[in-house]
C-alpha cells in the first residue's frame, strides 16, 4: 500500500485528470517517479489498481523503458553520457575512472548509498561532447580531472556551481 | 479570433519590435543553457537599464542558431553580430561597446563564416531570431497564414496536391513520399482519425529535432494543422522524449497559447475545421521511432512493433487511419503551401527537394546544427561547414544515420546527400546525425559499439533482431579481446546480412548496417585485430594488461 500522504493525494489528482485511461499509463508512471524519485513495487499496484490494468502489464511497460528507475538513487548522482558524440570523444575513460576512484559499478551505487552512476543514451549536447552529468550540473567538454574532482566536491558535500 | 484578426496582430508586432534599434537574441536552447545562458540573459537585462538604453534595446529569450560548440551564443541584430562563448562578465562590455558605442567588439564575434556559407536556413529559418515563448513572434514572422491560406482558399485535395508537388519525402529517415501518404490517410473512410508527430529522436548525437522544437515550436504545430485539414483528422499528438524537458516545456506552452487565439480547438480561426493536440511522452526507448511501436507507445504500452499491413494510414491508433510524420517534414508544410509546391520541388536535388537538418558532432573543428540543401556533399559538410578535423589529425571516417547508420570512408566523401545515394553505400539518413571520426577511434570498437547499443535497445519481439544481434556482440567480443577468428568475418558477414533481411521492423532491418560498412571500409581493422591482436587506436585489448591476467 501507498502511505497517506501529500504525494498519494498527487498521484490521484493526476490520474483522475487522465480519467484512469490505459492510454495515459506511461504519464501517469512518469509522474509517480516525478514524484516519488523511483518506482517502487507498491507504485505498480497501486496504479495497476486504480486503472484496472493487471501488475504485470503496469511492470511490464515500466520495465521496457529505460527511462523509469525501479530502485531508489544514491544522495548523489554521476551521469555519463554514452551518446555516439561523447563515446567519439572517450566518454568511457572518465566512466571508468569514475568507477575506479569510488568503487561503483555504471547503473549501480555505492555500498554506502552516496553516490549512484548512471549513464544515459544522449542528453542532446553533442557539440560540447564529452557531457557528464554531476547532480545537476552539465559538465561539457569534460576531462577526467575536472569531473573526478567535481565528484569528490559533491560527496564532501562542498560548493555546487 | 477570426482570420483577418491574424494579419492584425502581424502588423502590430512587426511595429511593435520596430520600435527598438537593436535586439539582442540570447540562445536559451538545451545547448547553452547548461553553460550559463540564463545567467547570461539576466545578464544583459540588467546591462541594458544601467546603460539606459532599454527603450532601444529588446532582450529576447530565443532558440539555437547552430553554433553550439561555442555556447553561449548571443546575436544582436541588425548585421546579425554573433558572439560566442559569452559569459554574464563579458555582458556589460558587449552593451557598452557595441549598443551604446556602436563598436561590435571583435574579439568575441564568432568569425567563422564558412560554418554559414554553404547553409541553406529554410526548416530553422526562424531558430535563434524569434522568441519561442511568444507566439507573436512566429505571426510577425508570417506564421499561420498558411492555414489561413489553406481555410480561405484551398480544399483538403489542393492542400495534397501541393505537398504531392513539392516532392517533400519523410524527414524521420525512410524517405516515403509525403504527398502519397497524405493522399492514402485522407482517402481512408474510417473515423476519427488521427496525426501523430514523431519528436522522439532517440539517436545518440542527434538533437535535430529538439532544437527545432526549443527555437520553432509554433511551426510544427502549424504543420500539424495544415496536415489536418488535408486528411481530414480532429486530434493530433506529439510523441516528445522525457529527456527534453525544455522543449517539453516551449511545446507545453505554444499549444496552450494557440489554443488561446483558436489556432486549435473545436473551431479553429472560427471556421468548421476543429483540430487539438496533446503531448504524449517517451520514456528512453529507441524503438519507439518506429511507426507501428510508437503507436503502441501512444496507446500506454510497450513500444512493440507490429507486421505491417495493415498500414498506419488505414489501421493505425485504435485501429483507426493514422497519420504519422516526423516534426521535421512538418515544420516544412507551411513553406510549401506559402510559396507552393512547384517552389520547393526545385530545392535540393530532382528525386530529393528541400533541406535536411544534421546534427554534425565529433572530431571536428564547428560541431554544431546544420541545415544543408539535399545533394550537397559529405566533403562540404565536412571540411567546409564543419572547419576539417579537430587538432589537424588524420580523417578516418564519417557515421551517418545513427547507431543504425554506416560508417564511409574518405573514399566516399564526394557522395552527394540524400536518401537514395546513402542508401546505396549501406547508409541511412535516419534521423540526421553526422558524427566524424579522426583516426584516435577504432573502427571495429565504434561498430561494437553500435551494436551493443542495438543489443540495449531491441524489443525482442522477433528473432534475428533479438537473438542474432547478441551473437554478433559475442564475435565482436571476441574479436576485441583478442580470441577472434579468421572465419569470424565471415561470420559476421552472414549474421548481418539476415538480421538486415530478416527482421520485423526498421530498427532490425538497419542495425547491422555499421557492421556491414565497417566490414566493407575497413576489413583491414578487422584482419589486424584478429591476425596481429593489434588496435592501431589503442581502444581494445584492453583487458590484456599483463598484471591483470596474472591476477587471475
Amino acid at each position: 500500500m501507498l502511505k497517506d500522504d501529500n504525494r498519494k493525494v498527487m498521484l490521484d489528482k493526476f490520474m483522475k485528470e487522465h480519467n484512469y485511461e490505459e492510454s495515459s499509463l506511461l504519464e501517469i508512471l512518469h509522474k509517480a517517479q516525478d514524484i516519488y524519485g523511483f518506482l517502487g513495487k507498491n507504485i505498480f499496484t497501486y496504479v495497476a489498481n486504480a486503472l484496472q490494468l493487471p501488475p504485470s502489464h503496469v511492470v511490464g511497460v515500466a520495465t521496457f523503458y529505460s527511462f523509469f528507475k525501479l530502485k531508489a538513487p544514491g544522495e548523489h548522482v554521476v551521469t555519463g553520457c554514452l551518446g555516439t558524440a561523447c563515446y567519439v570523444k572517450a566518454v568511457d575513460d572518465i566512466m571508468t575512472a569514475i568507477e575506479q576512484d569510488f568503487d561503483v559499478k555504471r547503473g549501480g551505487s555505492t555500498a554506502d548509498s552516496k553516490l549512484s552512476l548512471f549513464i544515459t543514451r544522449c542528453i542532446g549536447a553533442c557539440a560540447m561532447a564529452p557531457n557528464i552529468i554531476v547532480d545537476d550540473e552539465v559538465i561539457g567538454k569534460a576531462t577526467k580531472e575536472i569531473v573526478l574532482e567535481r565528484v569528490r566536491l559533491a560527496l564532501e558535500g562542498g560548493h555546487r556551481s | 479570433m477570426k482570420l483577418a484578426d491574424l494579419q492584425k496582430i502581424a502588423e502590430h508586432e512587426v511595429d511593435f519590435q520596430r520600435a527598438y534599434k537593436h535586439r539582442i537574441n540570447v540562445c536559451c536552447s538545451s545547448g547553452c543553457v547548461p553553460f550559463g545562458a540564463l545567467k547570461v540573459l539576466k545578464a544583459f537585462e540588467e546591462a541594458i537599464k544601467e546603460f539606459g538604453v532599454e527603450k532601444e534595446c529588446k532582450v529576447a529569450r530565443t532558440g539555437c542558431v547552430g553554433t553550439c560548440s561555442v555556447g553561449p551564443a548571443v546575436v544582436i541584430e541588425p548585421g546579425d553580430y554573433l558572439y560566442q562563448s559569452v559569459t554574464p562578465e563579458k555582458v556589460r562590455e558587449i552593451v557598452r561597446d557595441h549598443i551604446v558605442l556602436g563598436l561590435p567588439v571583435k574579439d568575441m564575434l564568432y568569425r567563422n563564416e564558412a560554418f554559414f556559407k554553404k547553409q541553406h536556413r529554410l526548416v530553422l529559418r526562424n531558430a535563434g531570431k524569434i522568441d519561442p515563448s511568444r507566439i507573436e513572434d512566429y505571426i510577425a514572422m508570417g506564421g499561420y497564414s498558411a492555414i489561413v491560406k489553406c481555410l480561405a482558399t484551398m480544399t483538403p485535395q489542393g492542400v495534397i496536391y501541393e505537398v504531392t508537388r513539392s516532392g517533400l519525402r519523410g524527414r524521420g529517415g525512410a524517405g516515403f513520399p509525403t504527398g502519397q501518404k497524405w493522399s492514402l490517410v485522407s482517402r481512408s473512410h474510417n473515423t476519427p482519425k488521427y496525426i501523430v508527430a514523431n519528436l522522439d529522436e532517440g539517436d545518440p548525437g542527434v538533437f535535430a529535432n529538439r532544437t527545432l522544437a526549443e527555437a520553432d515550436p509554433q511551426a510544427i504545430i502549424e504543420g500539424m494543422l495544415i496536415a489536418a485539414y488535408a486528411v481530414g483528422a480532429e486530434k493530433g499528438y506529439i510523441y516528445i522524449r522525457s529527456e527534453y524537458p525544455l522543449a517539453i516545456q516551449t511545446l507545453q506552452k505554444a499549444i496552450a497559447q494557440a489554443r488561446a487565439m483558436t489556432l486549435l480547438g473545436d473551431s479553429v480561426l472560427e471556421t468548421p475545421f476543429k483540430f487539438d493536440l496533446e503531448l504524449r511522452f517517451g520514456a528512453g526507448a529507441f524503438v519507439a521511432g518506429e511507426e507501428t511501436a510508437i503507436l503502441a507507445s501512444v496507446e500506454g504500452r510497450r513500444a512493440m512493433p507490429r507486421p505491417r499491413p495493415p498500414y498506419p494510414a488505414n489501421s493505425g491508433l485504435w485501429g483507426k487511419p493514422t497519420l504519422i510524420q516526423n516534426v521535421e517534414t512538418l515544420a516544412n508544410i507551411p513553406m510549401i503551401i506559402q510559396n507552393g509546391g512547384e517552389w520547393f520541388s526545385k530545392l535540393g536535388t530532382a528525386k530529393c527537394s528541400g533541406t535536411k537538418c544534421f546534427s554534425l558532432t565529433g572530431q571536428i573543428n564547428n560541431p554544431g546544427l546544420i541545415e544543408v540543401p539535399m545533394g550537397i556533399t559529405l566533403r562540404e559538410v565536412v571540411y567546409e561547414i564543419g572547419g576539417g578535423i579537430q587538432n589537424n589529425r588524420a580523417f578516418k571516417a564519417v557515421l551517418v544515420g545513427g547507431p543504425s547508420g554506416g560508417c564511409l570512408p574518405e573514399a566516399l566523401l564526394d557522395l552527394p546527400i540524400d536518401y537514395d545515394s546513402l542508401t546505396k553505400v549501406g547508409a541511412i539518413m535516419g534521423s540526421g546525425g553526422i558524427v566524424v571520426i579522426d583516426d584516435q577511434s577504432c573502427m571495429v570498437d565504434q561498430a561494437k559499439f553500435f551494436e551493443d547499443f542495438c543489443v540495449d535497445e531491441s524489443c525482442g519481439k522477433c528473432v534475428p533482431c533479438r537473438a542474432g544481434l547478441v551473437k554478433v556482440q559475442e564475435i565482436f567480443r571476441r574479436i576485441t579481446t583478442g580470441e577472434g577468428k579468421m572465419e569470424d568475418i565471415a561470420a559476421l558477414d552472414k549474421a548481418g546480412n539476415y538480421i538486415r533481411d530478416a527482421s520485423l521492423c526498421g530498427l532490425g532491418q538497419t542495425a547491422p548496417n555499421p557492421v556491414l560498412t565497417t566490414l566493407r571500409y575497413f576489413r583491414d581493422e578487422y584482419v589486424e585485430h584478429i591476425a596481429e591482436k593489434k588496435c592501431r587506436a589503442g581502444k581494445c585489448f584492453r583487458n590484456q594488461k599483463p598484471q591483470e591476467a596474472e591476477e587471475q
